[in-house]
């Protein structure tokens, strides 16, 4: 290949996109590590805190498109206390003084302020498009400076934030001029929407391929949108509040029987289930179908409704489907790839929900099932055996059984052999999530066969050091390891540190590591930092005897090249 | 392991005297059971309820199960209008003569006077008879009861179930002689 000029190179590389392929084409040689750095597009960085923004600019100076993610992943149950950091400001200031032409931010679980938003959207003249999900920290005024600056602006994509909506008219501030938008997706902000201002948005973008709305647009309001984007892919709903409202119903009807392009439907906040029947037109052109928020759709209804979507390849419902509706899905659903059931009560009791049986049948009736997410209040290992045998090409299986320590409920033994089946079958398996009764035995299978894992979260299992030992042993792709109050100590910790250097990042709350061992590990391993998140003010854990016996309540380590962080704040040690 | 399959045995239960199927009370029961931190009007009622399962029932673990908090609130939000509309959630006390504590059932939990006379059956370890329309019930010393909005006792199983439902403020389960004015024959 070096015989080539560098342009030939150059533009060979255009063709390789995953980041992984990237980076290893830039470990060939030197010329190709040139090449490849001034060349490359994409930057994803899974860990904001494990480099800083000067030195991404200095590897990777003609980006276009960043990504990056913030808290770590329990940060979205409440583990992680607020002001914790992920803060987005410092890396949007960089690119700012930079000559960086950024099209693309990308931004999970970080923190972005109204100031970042405005910043932003005066700095990159060609910015075009701006993806928040699970972010927190900004207000509708930050969407309004991205309106009226980002002149190109084609995706507004936001995604379960936690946005403090003023109830401004951030919709307005988009020009009239503005005909660019090819995503608007608004479905988390909790106030009232500007209606005709969004109507005339949506009717002078031609482009528009994703919408997706908050509960505050109505019913009405909903048919003359649809009227005006008859090319719409996605559509998320609003509320269908007003049941009275039957002209709306048919409006929306033959609108939507225009939309032939139509494949992904979500949102039904507050849906009344009869007006479903106006998404009948298009039901068998579905691909992905998200109704995990429509607790006011269920019974024959969601049964009528998934009977006739016969493509699906994406699910996202709630429990009250019952085993009979996954029964349902699993005779209609052949193309299903994606599965994900939530639980409608969350302390377990309800009767409605689905158990082992929901799943046995979703395995058998599904071929092409690789991803599921799978809450349920019981499970046998007989059933997870009989899922394995059917489904042996699970790339993510992420079981929750609501209640912890949950045996076996027919034999009431630990579910170790049940998820030891999941990891000896599905050979592809990336991505682990455990639960229920469950032994060391289950982190021995899990390490023997879960070769190619790379993400495993634990909560209340294990007997010893011994199970966390065994997945850090024997998993050798692992990069994200979360564990919650499960027994594993010091000895699991310190047993080979440059592991974590393998790693993105280890979480451990409520288990058994101490101060001592944490510090220990801070000292044998410079590349990490060692953070404890510390929330309680009576913890005097300054004082050098009882560290040994100290117990930690939160450790998150990740490894950097930057050493250690200086936004913590006063509530994170790094060690 | 083991500790798991002794736990029947050392398990603490407040069942009545004599009550053995703990597990068929606790499928046929299970409408019964409640969040310890929810809206439960009656600490002391839903306490003595929980006492029955085993392992003991949870306190709030802090961020489990792990669902991001906005789905929780819209689950949560579903749950108190339905509860204020009297949909699900429809709890009422039950008191059988002669037993020393009172229970709750929810009623939203059962289709019909069958499911109902079944549970109130397994729970209070008791037979309820046959129902006829004219003469309620027959075969039994004991006869269901419920107390209606005008505050008058009247026999289970006369009006549609809706109508019940809707109108029902309490159970009571009479035995033996008091019940015989209600026209029962034992």
């Amino acid at each position: 290949m070096n015989y080539f000029p560098d342009e030939v190179i150059e533009h060979v590389f255009n063709f390789v996109t995953s980041h992984k392929d990237r980076n290893s084409i830039s470990l060939v040689c030197k010329s190709w590590f040139k090449i490849e750095r001034y060349s490359r597009q994409n930057v994803f960085i899974g860990n904001c805190y494990s480099i800083s923004p000067e030195r991404l600019l200095g590897r990777f100076p003609c980006f276009k498109s960043l990504t990056l993610k913030g808290k770590p992943h329990f940060a979205d149950f409440n583990l992680v206390p607020h002001g914790w950091g992920g803060f987005v400001q410092p890396w949007i200031e960089a690119l700012a003084r930079s000559r960086v032409g950024l099209e693309e931010l990308r931004l999970k679980r970080m923190v972005v302020t109204d100031e970042s938003l405005e910043l932003l959207s005066r700095s990159f003249v060609n910015f075009k498009s701006l993806v928040l999900v699970s972010c927190e920290g900004f207000s509708t005024d930050g969407l309004a400076s991205i309106a009226s600056n980002c002149r190109y602006l084609q995706d507004l994509d936001l995604q379960e934030n936690e946005i403090d909506d003023h109830r401004g008219q951030w919709l307005s501030c988009f020009p009239e001029t503005s005909t660019t938008l090819v995503t608007l997706n608004f479905a988390c902000l909790e106030g009232e929407t500007n209606l005709v201002a969004l109507e005339r948005l949506v009717a002078r973008s031609p482009n528009l391929r994703s919408l997706k709305l908050n509960r505050a647009v109505p019913l009405d309001a909903l048919a003359r949108l649809m009227v005006c984007a008859p090319q719409i892919v996605e559509l998320g709903v609003g509320s269908y509040e007003d049941e009275q409202d039957s002209e709306s119903c048919l409006k929306l009807q033959a609108a939507i029987k225009k939309c032939t392009s139509l494949r992904s439907l979500s949102g039904f906040l507050e849906a009344a289930p009869h007006c479903l029947s106006a998404f009948n037109p298009v039901c068998h052109n579905l691909t992905s179908l998200n109704l995990s928020y429509a607790a006011e759709i269920h019974g024959s209804h969601l049964i009528w409704l998934i009977e006739h979507c016969k493509k699906l390849q994406r699910l996202w419902i709630l429990d009250s489907i019952g085993d009979k509706g996954l029964e349902v899905v699993a005779s209609t659903c052949k193309e299903l790839q994606e599965l994900r059931v939530f639980p409608t009560d969350l302390h377990g009791g309800g009767n409605t929900a689905v158990t082992e049986d929901g799943l046995v049948a979703i395995s058998a009736g599904c071929p092409k099932l690789h991803s599921i997410l799978y809450f349920c209040q019981q499970m046998t290992n007989a059933a997870l055996i009989t899922v394995a045998k059917n489904c042996p090409n699970f790339i993510r299986f992420r079981l929750c059984i609501l209640e912890p320590h949950k045996p076996d409920h027919v034999t009431s033994q630990p579910l170790d052999e049940g998820f030891g089946a999941i990891v000896q079958a599905c050979k592809n398996l990336k991505r682990l999530s455990v639960s229920g009764l469950l032994t060391d035995q289950v982190f021995l299978y899990i390490g023997m066969f879960a070769t190619r894992l790379e993400m495993l979260s634990i909560a209340f299992a294990g007997d010893t050091d011994k199970g966390m030992l065994y997945v850090l042993n024997g998993c050798k792709k692992m990069r994200k390891l979360e564990i919650r109050d499960s027994p594993f100590g010091d000895t699991a910790l310190l047993a080979d540190v440059n592991k974590y250097g393998a790693m993105r990042s280890l979480w451990m709350s409520s288990c058994e590591v101490t101060l001592g061992g944490c510090k220990r590990l801070a000292q044998k391993a410079p590349w990490l930092n060692v953070e404890i998140i510390n929330e309680n003010d009576n913890n005097r854990m300054e004082e050098n005897g009882y560290e040994g016996r100290q117990k930690v309540d939160k450790l998150y380590l990740y490894r950097t090249v930057v050493g250690t962080r200086v936004d913590a704040p006063p509530f994170v040690w790094i060690l | 392991m083991n500790e798991f399959v002794n736990l029947k045995a050392t398990e603490l239960r407040l069942g009545l005297p004599g009550t053995d199927n703990v597990f068929e009370e606790r499928q046929r029961v299970s409408c019964n059971k409640r969040a310890i931190q929810g809206d439960s009007e009656n600490e002391t009622e839903s306490s003595t309820l929980k006492i029955e399962m085993s392992p003991p029932r949870k306190a709030q673990i802090v961020g489990w199960p792990p669902v991001r908090s906005l789905r929780k609130n819209i689950i949560q939000t579903k749950k108190n209008e339905s509860d204020s509309e009297g949909g699900r959630g429809h709890y009422v006390k039950v008191s059988m003569d002669g037993a020393p504590y009172l229970r709750k059932i929810d009623l939203s939990c059962y289709k019909g006077y069958s499911e109902l006379l079944k549970a109130l059956e397994i729970m209070f370890s008791f037979s309820v008879g046959e129902y006829f329309e004219r003469e309620g019930y027959r075969g039994s010393e004991f006869v269901p009861t419920y107390e209606d909005k005008d505050g008058d006792w009247m026999l289970i199983g006369d009006v549609p179930w809706e109508m019940f439902v809707s109108t029902c403020k309490r159970v009571r389960i009479m035995k033996g002689s008091e019940a015989k004015g209600l026209g029962c024959c034992v």
